[in-house]
């Protein structure tokens, strides 16, 4: 581990500047869409009068320079600052939200991992078999079906029609009552099943055909022990790295099923933000998802460099 | 004043899925069972009467991180409901509009109308203060701060607070700019709840409502419990739950789930599927929403009134209530407030009739006229009426450009921008629908409908103490408006709630924001 030090001391650096862009990067576009909070605010009374006053006391009137200054400055003494629209901390805010956000992501990568490892063996045992063209069509199937209609159809069938679950998580906090969590996660893992379980037999089925992996056999290692720890490490480098990349399609795709089954969290808070044009909360969630982005990156590729040490990885 | 509710920001979330969704309502559909409507079994236990206690789950579409206890900041519709589970107005719209006394027992104005006397109720906040004049006059003045950006601030705009005072503690003289018959409205206007005096901190609100507080998590729940000593009677519910679900179809399935049992703003195809099963009752708040288009009456072609009127005649308004709203609603004579108090009624309705629609472009020198129809999916329907509306417009040989804009800023966009746009209304008294929107100095003047004469008709009618007299002149202004005003009015949408069968005690002719609108110290579990 201690000769990747400098290396992870060069990918954090780059990290962290990474995500300073992001920030900015988000703050600028958001400045950049029709306007402000002001408008915002003012709704379907736009009364002129009535959004200069509210420009004014949200500090909007003020150049767009020196609002990014401020904020970025208040940033980099770990200020997130205040909600222009209801003047909470941003702080708590996101902390309220990452909550719910975090046990989805956490409970789905700890149904997908072990799942699609399962699959992608299972297939790549016997390429072409039978088990392999029925797992492949399904896993092809479910990667076709979009979020929303996976999870209006699953909330139909198992919360409305058969009972067993609770079709929504509406007013109920998920960590007293993780059951309003089962149909989230199933929708979440659904298609990034489908996607790493493909990679890993792919992967493992290569692996498996090699020559490296054929004097193995010839020495008389047993074909479950073969497949576990000979072939698969080699099938998973790729796949922590599209794992990580999964991750981050676990932030986006959230809003889809936060909003869906109802569970108040990052997704919800950065779609609210964005309608309102709150600045100061979006600015805050893309520090959040651009650290925790660069940091799952990270760590895909130490895996990667320790599974396939040969291989250099781009950051 | 207005009944906002469509803060645009949090209707459309996932708009693009919408259409998609319709499809899986469909599927939705199925659990909705056979037709065994609603029987004699309802009947008689509403005639066994109200029963105490039990815990009531309401689920509105609510706004995140904007969300607020505080209820002059009230914006959205779940805003109003909270505050009004929370808090008292001193006065609240009934059915028609007109108001109803609430914390004012009563209002006497003097001869010439610009002062009126408002005696109070005896009633007590829920930490045992009674209700004063002062807490009235400092909830006003909170509100009307020059410096504040309340929404309710310009319904407040005709009181000279400095001059108003307490008479004693029930009594309040409010002195007025000017002569306002119709003040009255004011006291119910929207976001006008009386707060204890001194109140900044709304983190544990203390009102005088029906129920006291008891827990609030922006953007999740407020739980509310029963207040024993309100003064309009004890809810008959000890607790209620008010959870936001932003998107429609959570809401739905919720309600179908027995997560909630009240479920605020449906969809017409949701409440269509369920309207015939006995999963759900579907509540449909006649009167609700003013669907239509303002037209720019200061700029070509509109200037014309020629114009307008073709216009008027193109619009097939069933066809657009059918397309737009799912058939949810009924349709409009160009007039605000169909069903309300005021509403000219006498005039008659306003068809179809292309061949004059014609007419009176040739006659206006507009034969091959084009012109843009600025929409956005700031409320529901609007993308949808614009364009049948394009496909009625090209039968009478007028190419309608739909121009869809941001839903975020559409109010503020097609205020002054543009000629020709989409345009809905919450339920308002007709008299403050004139006064914000039809008078020269009115601040949100989207048909830019300026003139002295009726500027002037306006004031008489608030001059006018009787009000045989006052309707009279409603009516002329009404008919003015009909004649060659901006608005193309074509549509009453329906409000739809949905209530789990046991829910009893919900008024199911209450337009949204109205007093026994989402008012659930009425309502009882069976």
């Amino acid at each position: 581990m201690t000769r990747h030090l400098p290396w992870i001391g060069r990918r954090l650096l780059l990290g962290a500047a990474q995500t300073a862009a992001v920030v900015l990067l988000v703050l600028l576009l958001t400045e950049a869409l029709p306007g402000d909070a002001a408008v915002a605010l003012a709704g379907d009374q736009p009364d002129p009068e009535r959004i200069a006053r509210i420009r004014a006391a949200l500090g909007l009137d003020r150049p767009l320079a020196e609002r990014l200054t401020d904020r970025l400055a208040a940033l980099l003494h770990g200020d997130l600052g205040t909600s222009l629209v209801s003047g909470r901390p941003v702080a708590g805010l996101l902390g309220g939200a990452l909550g719910p956000t975090a046990l989805l992501a956490a409970a789905t990568l700890a149904l997908l991992v072990p799942l699609s490892v399962g699959i992608g063996v299972a297939c790549a045992r016997r390429e072409g078999g039978r088990l392999d063209r029925a797992l492949s069509a399904l896993t092809l199937a479910v990667h076709s079906v979009p979020e929303f209609a996976l999870g209006v159809l699953l909330a139909t069938a198992f919360g409305l029609w058969l009972g067993w679950l609770p079709p929504t998580a509406v007013g109920v906090d998920p960590l007293a009552a993780p059951a309003v969590l089962v149909l989230p996660v199933l929708v979440l893992a659904a298609r990034p099943v489908c996607t790493l379980s493909r990679l890993v037999r792919a992967g493992t089925a290569e692996a498996l055909a090699s020559p490296y992996v054929a004097q193995a056999v010839l020495y008389g290692v047993g074909g479950t022990r073969v497949r576990w720890t000979h072939a698969l490490p080699g099938a998973l480098a790729p796949a922590a790295q599209q794992l990580a990349r999964t991750c981050d399609w676990l932030l986006g795709g959230v809003i889809v099923v936060e909003a869906l089954f109802v569970v108040p969290g990052l997704g919800t808070v950065t779609v609210d933000a964005v309608a309102a044009r709150d600045l100061p909360v979006l600015q805050g969630a893309a520090v959040v998802f651009g650290t925790v982005t660069v940091l799952v990156n990270l760590g895909a590729d130490l895996v990667a460099r320790r599974l396939a040490p040969r291989s250099e990885v781009a950051a | 004043m207005t009944s906002t509710g469509s803060h645009p920001g949090h209707r459309l979330l996932l708009a693009r899925t919408r259409r998609r969704l319709l499809l899986v309502t469909a599927a939705l559909a199925l659990t909705a069972g056979c037709a065994t409507g609603p029987g004699p079994a309802d009947d008689r236990a509403a005639a066994e009467g109200p029963r105490r206690g039990g815990t009531l789950r309401a689920a509105f579409a609510g706004g995140g991180t904007a969300e607020t206890l505080d209820p002059h900041a009230a914006n959205l519709f779940v805003d109003a409901a909270r505050a009004k589970a929370l808090y008292d107005k001193l006065a609240d719209f009934g059915d028609d509009l007109a108001p109803v006394p609430r914390l004012a027992a009563r209002w006497e104005p003097n001869r010439t109308l610009d002062t009126w006397r408002i005696t109070l109720r005896e009633a007590a906040f829920h930490d045992g203060r009674p209700v004063t004049a002062a807490d009235v006059l400092y909830s006003y003045r909170r509100i009307a701060d020059p410096a504040g950006t309340f929404r309710a601030k310009a319904s407040l705009e005709p009181i000279d607070l400095a001059a108003s005072r307490a008479l004693d503690p029930a009594t309040v003289e409010f002195r007025l700019k000017r002569p306002y018959a119709e003040f009255p409205n004011v006291l119910a206007a929207f976001g006008t709840s009386i707060v204890p005096a001194g109140t900044t901190d709304f983190d544990r609100p203390v009102g005088s409502g029906p129920f006291r507080f008891a827990s609030f998590t922006p953007g999740t729940s407020l739980a509310v419990t029963r207040n024993d000593a309100y003064w309009d009677g004890a809810p008959h519910l000890d607790r209620v739950e008010f959870v936001i679900a932003s998107e429609e179809s959570a809401r739905a399935s919720a309600l179908l789930a027995g997560q909630v049992q009240y479920a605020h703003e449906l969809d017409p195809a949701t409440a269509r599927t369920h309207e015939r099963g006995d999963r759900v009752r579907i509540v449909r708040l006649p009167g609700s929403s003013m669907q239509g288009f303002v037209m720019k009456t200061d700029r070509p072609p509109f200037d014309d009134r020629r114009v307008r009127q073709a216009f008027q005649l193109i619009a097939d308004r069933r066809e657009l209530v059918d397309g737009a709203l799912s058939g949810a609603g009924e349709i409009g004579n160009d007039l605000f407030g169909k069903g309300y108090k005021y509403y000219a009624s006498g005039i008659p309705q306003r068809t179809r009739d292309l061949d004059r629609a014609r007419a009176l472009l040739k006659a206006a020198g507009h034969e091959h006229l084009k012109v843009t129809l600025d929409t956005a999916p700031a409320a529901t329907g609007f993308v949808e009426a614009a364009g049948i509306f394009k496909e009625q417009a090209a039968e009478a040989g007028v190419t309608v450009e739909v121009r869809v804009g941001n839903k975020d800023t559409y109010w503020k966009d097609i205020l002054d921008g543009g000629t020709f746009a989409s345009y809905r209304s919450g339920a308002m008294p007709i008299e403050s629908h004139l006064s914000q929107r039809l008078l020269t100095g009115s601040t949100t003047n989207a048909t830019h409908w300026r003139h002295p004469d009726f500027d002037a008709l306006y004031r008489e009618a608030q001059s006018t103490r009787d009000e045989r007299r006052r309707t009279a002149l409603y009516e002329r202004m009404q008919r003015r408006l009909h004649d060659e005003g901006g608005f193309l009015i074509w549509g009453f949408s329906d409000w739809i709630v949905g209530t789990a069968p046991g829910l009893r005690g919900v008024d199911p002719e209450a337009p949204a924001n109205t007093l026994d609108w989402a008012r659930f110290d009425k309502t009882w579990l069976t």
